[in-house]
């Protein structure tokens, strides 16, 4: 050290307005009774079509909802809008990630004790999205099989920061001759424990499974909610 | 590549700890950096020089401490060093660990400044 100088202790996380953020919308999502999930994987893993998969299924017995990041287009929003569930573009533009602050503002207008359930589909990316907490209940981090069984060896700290991984396009598993020993070997090298699940987003497979999982997720979490909509669902009070 | 934001971020965050100190001019900003903080060192340092360009932190150095994963061990009972980032095996004795109690720090530890 210069002896001219001398050190001011600080000790704040440089992401701590993101982190601020992030808080508040979790105690948010946590009073509206909705359950929040979002998405990461890399570029083509799959995620809008999973998703537009989810959004569909869930809608029969739920109010969903999503949000979508991608640096540049609507395309997403149009797509996962087939299901007739609300959704909302995030254009990011240059940025590679979606922050804390950027889903707040998106949020503006929506009625969020009206949600059961709401979706943040993150930009495709592994690196990035990793450090930015968005207040979700769940992280989800979707892998294909065509992207290789390694992936999350070469990914770690997105792997460390979701809950659960999804593989996806399962139908290709065979053609691609994927090997799911392999990739779950991977998964559990990087994040030991984790929960692993499949799908199809294609064929459907994997997605009662899926579905199931969120709503025991979700009940957990969000009991008093979910016992609420439970006592509507049968009718009111006598 | 989000190191150029977050670079922007700890000039930001300097630059207020400076200002809260009547604008003391800082020589140097110290970072513990984790190994699961989603940061590279390299494009983050490189990031910094421009992140500064124009502001009172001009010229300034960035300190990097980088801070390796712990996890807990239920079979050691203790925290532990893992094997490596794609190997969450405690070091000790093999055991797969999956809690982290350190690694993911992205901190602005201390200023260091002109007296």
């Amino acid at each position: 050290m210069n002896p001219t100088t001398r050190i001011i202790e600080v000790r704040q996380n440089v992401l701590k307005q993101n982190d601020v953020v992030g808080r508040a919308l979790r105690q948010r999502f946590h009073d509206a009774g909705v359950f929040v999930v979002s998405l990461v994987s890399s570029p083509g893993a799959g995620k809008t079509g999973f998703l537009e998969m989810t959004l569909t299924e869930l809608r029969k017995r739920f109010r969903v909802a999503a949000l979508v990041g991608d640096l540049a287009t609507e395309n997403d929003a149009a797509r996962l809008a087939r299901s007739q569930a609300p959704v909302k573009q995030i254009v990011t533009g240059t940025l590679c990630h979606l922050e804390a602050a950027m889903v707040e503002s998106a949020l503006e207008g929506w009625r969020l004790d009206e949600l059961d359930f709401l979706f943040i589909e993150n930009v495709g990316n592994l690196v990035c999205p990793s450090s930015y907490d968005l207040g979700e209940d769940l992280r989800l981090v979707l892998m294909s099989v065509t992207e290789g069984e390694d992936k999350p060896l070469k990914y770690p700290t997105i792997f460390n920061s979701a809950d659960v991984a999804v593989i996806t396009k399962i139908d290709l598993a065979a053609a691609v001759e994927f090997d799911r020993a392999a990739a779950n070997r991977s998964i559990q090298s990087v994040r030991p424990g984790m929960m692993v699940l499949e799908a199809s987003s294609k064929t459907g497979a994997g997605m009662p499974e899926f579905l199931a999982f969120l709503e025991s997720r979700r009940k957990a979490v969000r009991p008093a909610t979910s016992l609420r909509k439970a006592a509507a669902l049968a009718g009111p009070e006598k | 590549m989000h190191e150029l934001s977050i670079a922007m971020s700890i000039v930001e965050l300097a630059q207020e700890e400076s200002d809260r100190r009547g604008g003391v001019p800082v020589v140097a900003v110290h970072l513990k950096v984790g190994a699961l903080s989603g940061v590279v060192k390299e494009a983050l340092c490189s990031s910094y020089e421009v992140a500064c360009e124009d502001t009172p932190l001009a010229g300034s150095r960035l300190v990097i401490e980088e801070v390796p994963v712990l996890v807990f061990c239920a079979n050691c009972n203790a925290p532990r060093p893992v094997h490596c980032t794609q190997l969450f095996c405690c070091a000790e004795c093999g055991a797969l660990c999956g809690e982290i109690v350190q690694g993911k720090e992205l901190q602005l530890v201390a200023l260091e400044v002109e007296e």
